[in-house]
């Protein structure tokens, strides 16, 4: 099957006042569909010049992405992005917030609650449906953006760092319920981590980059079996995994 | 978790800054009760050259009885709102031009800070003398005032917009008008409603200042009117009118902003 997503030679620079700044350098990587994939690397290695590339959002200087067979040309609702900062709207409650990109479809009234009630269930905030963001936590946020992302139907999920901002508890708690919505609602996922472990707990493919230019270092395969439970996390072989993928990030 | 959340969440929406607080309120009207009965002893002996409180109250019955004082205040509240509302009207969409595309705000943006750097009161010479004494120029000050406080804020508003947001809106398939419609629209609200108080408050300030100098009615011509004649309980009811509907309007407005950015979060 073709891959659903393939960095063709993908290069990034920026226009700093001396010289170009090579921020991604010739990225070449297929992500199957269906596959989550998880990208490690450290600060500054282009992860987030990768994905926003892919969503749209920023164009490559070289080098194309294409996204089944077509060149990606500026966002669009089959690539569903979820960011760091939950960037909801915080003048809607969440039914809105997820209602959102339906609205924008242009789909009934109707079809869009029931839609938007479907994944507001999902990720576990029905009794918040009527709730306004800053009345949630920062999980129920970033919850809420799962669901407003699922809602429009994307074949992709594109994360950066979307657990970053919370505490390890809450970070655990999201990984299982985010496994098991990807498990139910299959899509392809690239989800960015500074979190080895996360980044091993989550893959089918750990994707290590390293910095200056930000390239590719290392693929790390996880052929550990879904679902994911709290037993794999504490195997030998996910230690083992996790260590090479430490390796590959912190000895470059 | 999701229990003690409902909870926390039940317990912290329905007051959240609604509910009213009555041993405040209590205090704010023993003060005022205290600042009254001050004023009563200071000049009641006649040791203070100034009306005591029967005969302003008086006088306020007087110019009611009359409908003097209905005349003064629709003239006064006419000016201001036509000049408030035009104003405010013409700065909102201003503010989003300046704030959506760099070359206009590049283009406006020297007039807009080199007008904010004069007073209002500074144009009315100007105007009199440009537009006649009629409503015209004290119209326009008022204008001017409200006009360059709204614009400000709207055009700050626009610019501080979280990009990320934008961006979320921009995934979810929004092109450029939907974006600025359902997203650079609300985000900035609290800050145009902060600019359109700013704005009244100048509006007014601006308009007493403007009738003291060239008006047929109105209680800022009242006033002087009075001063002239050494009319001390009259200034006082002008002075204690343009007090009271300054406050009323601006209380008003206040309500509004609260309605309209409930969402916001309060620190
Ligand atoms: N708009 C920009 N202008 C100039 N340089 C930029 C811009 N965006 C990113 N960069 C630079 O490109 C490099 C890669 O940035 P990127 O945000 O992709 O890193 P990252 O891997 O996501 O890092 P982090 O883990 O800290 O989020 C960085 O050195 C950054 O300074
Ligand atoms: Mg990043």
């Amino acid at each position: 099957m073709a891959p659903k997503i393939i960095f063709d030679n993908v290069t990034r620079r920026f226009d700093l006042q001396d010289a170009a700044f090579i921020a991604l350098d010739r990225l070449s990587l297929d992500i199957a569909d269906g596959e989550f994939v998880t990208v490690v690397g450290p600060s500054g290695c282009g992860k987030s010049t990768a994905l926003n590339i892919a969503a749209g959002l920023l164009k490559p200087s070289e080098g194309t992405v294409l996204v089944d067979g077509k060149a990606v040309e500026g966002p669009g609702p089959e690539r569903g992005m979820i960011f760091q900062q939950y960037a909801l709207f915080p003048w809607l409650t969440v039914r809105q917030n997820v209602e959102f990109g339906l609205r924008i479809k242009g789909e009934e009234a109707s079809r869009r609650r029931e839609i938007a009630e479907r994944f507001i269930d999902l990720v576990g905030l029905r009794d918040f449906a009527d709730a306004l963001p800053k009345t949630l936590s920062g999980g129920m946020k970033q919850r809420c953006a799962i669901a407003r992302a699922y809602a429009v139907d994307p074949s992709i999920l594109l994360m950066d760092e979307p657990f970053g901002a919370l505490d390890a508890l809450t970070r655990v708690q999201l990984q299982d319920q985010l496994l098991d919505t990807w498990s139910r609602e299959r899509r392809t996922v690239m989800f960015i981590t500074h979190d080895v472990d996360e980044a091993v707990y989550l893959a089918n493919r750990v994707i290590v980059m390293a910095a200056r230019p930000g390239r590719l270092k290392e693929i790390i395969d996880v052929p550990l079996p879904y679902p994911r439970t709290e037993e794999i996390r504490l195997s030998a072989e996910f230690m083992t995994i996790r260590n090479r993928v430490w390796q590959a990030v912190y000895h470059q | 978790m999701s229990e003690a959340a409902k909870t926390t969440r039940l317990a912290g929406t329905p007051t959240e800054g609604q509910g009213i607080d009555y041993p405040g309120l209590a205090l704010n009207l023993v003060g005022l009760v205290a600042g009254v009965a001050i004023w009563w002893a200071l000049t009641a002996g006649g040791a203070v050259g100034l009306p005591p409180p029967p005969q302003v109250a008086a006088r306020f019955g007087d110019v009611i009885a009359s409908g003097q004082l209905a005349t003064d205040i629709m003239s006064s509240l006419a000016r201001v709102l036509t000049g408030f509302l035009l104003g405010v009207i013409l700065a909102i969409p201003v503010g989003f031009v300046m704030g959506w595309y760099k070359v206009a705000r590049s283009l406006i943006e020297p007039y807009l800070q080199f007008f904010r750097m004069i007073p209002p009161l500074a144009i009315i010479p100007l105007a009199i003398v440009t537009m006649g004494i009629d409503e015209t120029p004290k119209i326009f000050v008022i204008f001017l005032a409200s006009f360059l406080a709204s614009v400000v804020a709207t055009y700050q508003g626009v610019i501080s917009v979280d990009k990320t947001m934008i961006n979320a809106a921009r995934v979810l398939g929004a092109k450029d008008m939907t974006i600025f419609l359902r997203v650079i629209i609300p985000a900035s609200t609290p800050f145009i409603l902060v600019g359109v108080r700013i704005g009244l408050g100048s509006a007014w300030a601006t308009l007493v200042a403007a009738e003291l100098i060239a008006a047929q009615s109105g209680l800022g011509f009242r006033m002087q009117q009075a001063q002239l004649y050494y009319d001390l309980p009259t200034i006082f009811v002008s002075l204690i009118t343009i007090g009271l509907l300054g406050l009323a309007m601006d209380r008003i407005l206040l309500v509004i902003e609260r309605r309209l950015t409930v969402w916001q979060e309060r620190v």
